[in-house]
């Protein structure tokens, strides 16, 4: 009886027809698209994306060339050169990021003893030549200048979880 | 102003009125192929809960044209181990049948190319001719998918073919004639005159085949992304390629045009027949009805490619040989009594 009926129901299209209902019903339903350069996705605050160097409030550089990150980068992707400035202090004068090889675990920001080295939010970005994928001192700490007030904000919000 | 535009074309050779005319099919034929695409994309969209492309132009009515300029300016690559001949001969023999069989496809009782007495012979005939086109490019691709997928596809093509012509055999013994123009006639009446009613399982069986003779979801395995990368058109690109997709797009539309001349009574008014509303949709011309209703088909076939996954190569053999060609069997024998006896409302 079972049999006849499985029968009956698959000549007639029964279950067929169920699949065009539902796919039929989602065609007036409500669409998910999110309209990528124009509408955004929310980010969290710990979001790891282009890295960026920071300086102290009175403007001056936070890296002390400690070259930890550059020892704990598992992409070997940081490379870091220093000598001792006119008054002492122990700088970089070398701080390259190789972006193609960098896979953003976040682990160089974990290890800066002095909060220099973070990754910001941003996560859309492109290089047009070849060699651009590697951003020198200069460009890390243009990025820091540029997004420090988002790049302070996001940090102080994660500080009562460190 | 009508008068000399007459005057004038009358004044034209034979020879050039008949290639305006095929112009007259063709290039809105081909825009439709081209515009059908975007459609496809965007109600497959909106079934997955996307929107689809609307980048290109406004609300990307412009996707065509560039995809269209795209494929144009691409390299046409010939593998070294194909057969360059049959190579590019492929994918002109898989779409010539698709353009050619609109020839007999009547838009209304006089718009017709060629109101041939043997039109639906004529469409048997031609659309069973775009199997070479496949065959014949997954062969001189000289690739094992192309090859695969040329197989697969012939056998298909062909197994439903039977079914299909069953089921055209009895609208023609319904209609009593071979002619498009007078298969449509002969459903004159209203709307349960048309032959779907008393040829429903024909008329399904008719358009399931039509999913299987173009190779569309759920009977793609001919290209089978998933098993065979592409099926027969791995090896072509550009042009060569692009052929191959107008191809299958024009063969979806000449088989809803056929479904609805068959079917679903062409280019007459669904109102016929009903006193008050047959007068209110009285001035709209005939043409409107016959694309409106090759319109929905269209959609259909979008539908079921949104909704279906595709069908194992058993069965669809199994669907093709045990199902389908019973069942037009008896349905014919059927139709054969029903017009031997004069069946009242349809066949008196």
């Amino acid at each position: 009886m079972k049999a006849i009926r499985n029968y009956i129901k698959s000549l007639f299209l029964w279950e067929l027809l169920k699949g065009l209902k539902l796919t039929g019903r989602y065609m007036f339903g409500k669409k998910i698209t999110v309209q990528f350069p124009e509408e955004r996705t929310p980010q969290s605050n710990r979001f790891r994306g282009l890295h960026a160097l920071r300086r102290y409030p009175n403007g001056e550089e936070r890296c002390i060339a400690c070259k930890l990150c550059e020892a704990v980068c598992p992409a070997a992707c940081i490379t870091i050169e220093s000598e001792q400035r006119e008054d002492g202090t122990r700088r970089t004068t070398r701080y390259d990021i190789d972006l193609f090889k960098c896979i953003y675990c976040g682990f160089c920001e974990e290890s800066c003893p002095v909060d220099a080295i973070v990754e910001t939010r941003i996560m859309d970005f492109h290089f047009e030549k070849r060699g651009d994928n590697i951003i020198n001192k200069e460009q890390l700490l243009a990025m820091g200048d540029k997004y420090e007030k988002q790049i302070a904000a996001d940090r102080a919000q994660d500080a009562p979880y460190r | 102003m009508v008068e000399q535009i007459n005057v004038l074309w009358n004044a034209l050779p034979l020879g050039l009125q008949i290639v305006f005319q095929i112009l007259a099919i063709v290039i809105p034929l081909t825009l439709a192929v081209a515009y059908l695409t975007l459609v496809e994309r965007k109600v497959i969209g909106y079934i997955q809960a996307r929107i689809g492309p609307n980048r290109v132009g406004p609300r990307g009515w412009l996707q065509p044209i560039a995809d269209g300029i795209k494929l144009l300016m691409k390299e046409i690559i010939i593998p070294s181990g194909a057969n360059r001949a049959l190579f590019i001969i492929g994918p002109i023999l898989a779409i010539a049948p698709a353009l050619v069989a609109w020839a007999v496809v009547p838009f209304n009782e006089t718009m017709v190319l060629a109101n041939i007495d043997a039109g639906l012979l004529y469409i048997l005939a031609v659309t069973s001719m775009g199997v070479y086109g496949v065959i014949i490019a997954g062969w001189a691709s000289n690739s094992k998918y192309a090859f695969l997928g040329a197989m697969r596809s012939a056998a298909q093509i062909v197994s439903y073919e039977i079914a299909m012509g069953f089921a055209l055999v009895s609208v023609l013994i319904a209609a009593g004639s071979l002619n498009l123009v007078q298969i449509v006639q002969a459903q004159q009446g209203s709307f349960l005159h048309w032959f779907w009613l008393p040829l429903l399982p024909l008329f399904l069986i008719y358009f399931i085949s039509g999913v299987a003779e173009t190779n569309r979801a759920p009977f793609d395995v001919a290209e089978g992304e998933s098993e065979i990368v592409a099926g027969f058109h791995v090896e072509y690109s550009g042009m060569t390629f692009a052929v191959f997709f107008l191809a299958e797009y024009a063969n979806m539309i000449l088989v809803a045009a056929l479904a609805a001349l068959m079917f679903l009574g062409g280019w007459l008014s669904p109102f016929q027949g009903i006193p008050a509303v047959e007068g209110w949709f009285a001035w709209v011309p005939g043409i409107v009805w016959l694309f409106l209703k090759i319109t929905v088909l269209l959609f259909l076939f979008l539908w079921f490619r949104a909704t279906f996954p595709r069908y194992r190569y058993d069965q669809i053999m199994r669907l093709g040989w045990k199902v389908f060609i019973p069942i037009t069997i008896v349905w014919l024998l059927l139709v054969g009594i029903a017009v031997l006896y004069k069946l009242p409302w349809w066949f008196d």
